[in-house]
């Protein structure tokens, strides 16, 4: 019995082998080569010219950063979040001390809890960005995919709502800002506020420039579906709930996955703008921060900034990818 | 048998085409159905055929005059006038038999368990021999296949009319040929009531009790009908050297191609055509909410 399970196993481990050999004579070294060129080619060049231009550019704030400044400030960055965490570290460390101390000397004594309150670090406030995009993307969604099926319906409620989303599909952030800001302000007047305002106010201007293109998308989709599918659908007299659910949703869904897509990296880039006025603790204050800082270290540490915001926003464009992978009924689809 | 089972009584139908004068597709429509009886529409293409079975599915409504089913007039769409597409229209997302229990469900949710709902469902698929790939995407059969399922999903609601929009158009020869006799034998099982289109004069003959010719559009209407009275079961070899099969044939060719013939079809037959083009965009601004079928009666 036993050796039968060991032999079983052997046999898995040789086939796991087996596999991995074949994924490795699959991968030939010329072709993963021929892979991999193009890129890299076009990494270096790119460095190539940045390091170049970099140095014909004189700033007040010292020579514009090349590769090999921001790579430093990437470094200097990463310290900084080390030494941040070690001090928040020792903190609770000389707290718990202290009241430890405390309690020996008298058991009932009450004891004081403070949370750290240092300034927050890069890693923090990239945290905080994506969290708050997050926010934002989820408001505009929890109206734009219900309102563009309503939309993509009715001829009639799409006729109503058309002119006002061509009115505010183009009003920049920036203009949004100042309104929503004095809205949180008179209305999220809560003492024990669960959020901050500078989040609020953050999060609901994201909403209110991602919502168009998922609202868009979603009311282009449902409007197209094969009309002989929604004629099966009224022979068959399915309620407009089942209508929806059964038909609409699943033939929709490439065109609302493309809307939510366009939709966050809309929202990702309006966020930086958002919080940047709004003073919300993520890369827009960050970025601004260090614009107002002006040290000589500033604009490389900005270009980091840059970089890690474009490289978030290729994450979620990915990660949005998956996630229509998983819930489109076609798998054979090819998604770009 | 109730001999006045479905009903069409001076039935025409104008659609808008955003010219100054809508245009006419049908006109004066008038046809007496029996229960159980299986009558076939057949003409040339834009002379609105799809038009006259849209109009007893509910999806069309006539102008004036009126369709009526077993004592009622018909206003909507609705199960117990199942139509059995010409692409099919299954969900391509459902499986096989979920695209047939979307409409078992819907139709038999209150009279029957979900037990009894399952054995309906498996049963109907049996009947056009299509129980061996329940759990199959649509993607994943042939065209033959989905059409097989297409009509086990329009048995499975038990209409009191069975419509067929060109079922078998797409499918080639040996496919047709195979899925016809699976029909003439369902059909002769369950006793249904057919109203089929086709272009196919051999089809017409081999499956109906009546052949209903219709003539040219704009302004469409029954221009003759003939009976066929050869006897059932019909079998397609024998039937091929019959002399009454070959007359009745010779009859319907001589109506479609003497008669009206087609150089008058592509004559006024141009109209239509573009009529129904700009009834497809509309279609596609969602002001006629039958657009699609609308545009369809330009291929019909």
């Amino acid at each position: 019995m036993a050796d039968a399970i060991a032999s079983e196993r052997g046999a898995e481990t040789l086939a796991l082998d087996q596999r991995f050999e074949q994924i490795i004579e699959r991968i030939h070294p010329q072709r993963l080569v021929k892979a991999l060129l193009p890129p890299l080619l076009g990494i270096c060049v790119f460095l190539g010219l940045w390091q170049a231009a970099a140095e014909r550019i004189d700033t007040s704030l010292g020579q514009f950063p090349g590769p090999v400044q921001v790579w430093q400030q990437v470094e200097g960055l990463a310290a900084e979040h080390q030494r941040a965490r070690d001090k928040e570290a020792a903190f609770y460390q000389r707290q718990e001390d202290r009241n430890a101390k405390k309690r020996a000397a008298n058991p009932d004594a009450t004891v004081k809890w403070r949370d750290y309150t240092g300034k927050p670090v890069f890693l923090d406030q990239v945290q905080t960005s994506l969290v708050t995009v997050a926010a934002g993307f989820v408001l505009a969604n929890l109206v734009a995919i219900p309102l563009g099926i309503v939309c993509g319906l009715s001829s009639g409620v799409y006729r109503a709502v058309n002119p006002i989303i061509q009115t505010f599909k183009p009003v920049s952030p920036l203009a949004w800002l100042p309104l929503v800001t004095m809205v949180v302000s008179a209305t999220y007047t809560s003492t024990e506020p669960l959020f901050d305002k500078s989040f609020l106010t953050s999060a609901i201007t994201v909403a209110l420039c991602c919502l168009w293109p998922t609202l868009i998308n979603t009311t282009v989709g449902v409007a197209g579906i094969d009309r002989d599918l929604v004629n099966a659908s009224r022979v068959m007299s399915l309620s407009p709930m089942l209508h929806v659910r059964k038909i609409v949703l699943p033939a929709a869904m490439p065109m609302i996955f493309t809307g939510l897509r366009l939709s966050l990296a809309t929202g990702w880039m309006v966020l930086i703008a958002a919080e940047m006025l709004a003073q919300n603790p993520g890369l827009g204050k960050f970025v601004w921060d260090e614009f107002q800082n002006g040290s000589s270290d500033s604009l490389g540490r900005i270009m980091v900034a840059v970089l890690v915001i474009g490289f978030i926003g290729f994450l979620l464009d990915r990660l949005m990818l998956a996630l229509q992978g998983r819930f489109n009924w076609d798998k054979q689809a090819v998604l770009r | 048998m109730k001999a006045n089972y479905l009903e069409l009584s001076g039935v025409g139908i104008e659609f808008e085409t955003g010219g100054k004068t809508p245009f006419r597709a049908l006109q004066n429509v008038n046809l007496k159905m029996a229960e159980g009886e299986f009558v076939s529409l057949i003409g040339h293409s834009g002379c609105g055929k799809s038009t006259v079975l849209n109009i007893i599915a509910g999806l069309h409504q006539a102008t004036e005059g009126g369709v009526i089913l077993e004592g009622r007039e018909v206003v909507k769409p609705g199960p117990d006038r199942a139509v059995v597409f010409q692409n099919h229209s299954l969900m391509p997302w459902l499986t096989v038999y979920d695209n047939v229990a979307l409409a078992v469900d819907q139709v038999f949710r209150h009279s029957k368990s979900r037990a009894e709902r399952r054995e309906w469902i498996e049963h109907n698929l049996a009947l056009v021999n299509m129980d061996h790939a329940l759990h199959k995407l649509p993607s994943e059969i042939s065209g033959g296949m989905k059409q097989r399922v297409g009509i086990a999903r329009c048995l499975a609601m038990q209409p009191k009319v069975l419509l067929m929009d060109e079922p078998f158009g797409a499918l080639d020869a040996l496919t047709r040929a195979q899925l016809q006799d699976s029909l003439m034998q369902i059909q002769a099982d369950l006793g249904n009531t057919v109203v089929m289109i086709t272009h196919d004069v051999d089809e017409a003959v081999l499956l109906s009790d009546r052949i209903v010719m219709m003539s040219n559009g704009p302004a469409a209407t029954i221009g003759d009908i003939l009976t066929v009275d050869l006897p059932r079961p019909r079998d397609r070899l024998a039937l091929a050297e019959d002399a009454r099969f070959v007359h009745l044939r010779h009859q319907v060719l001589e109506f479609l191609y003497a008669r009206h013939g087609v150089a008058a079809a592509t004559d006024t037959g141009a109209k239509p055509v573009s009529a129904a083009r700009v009834l497809a965009v509309e279609g596609c601004d969602r002001t006629d909410p039958v657009g699609r079928s609308a545009g369809d009666s330009r291929a019909a």
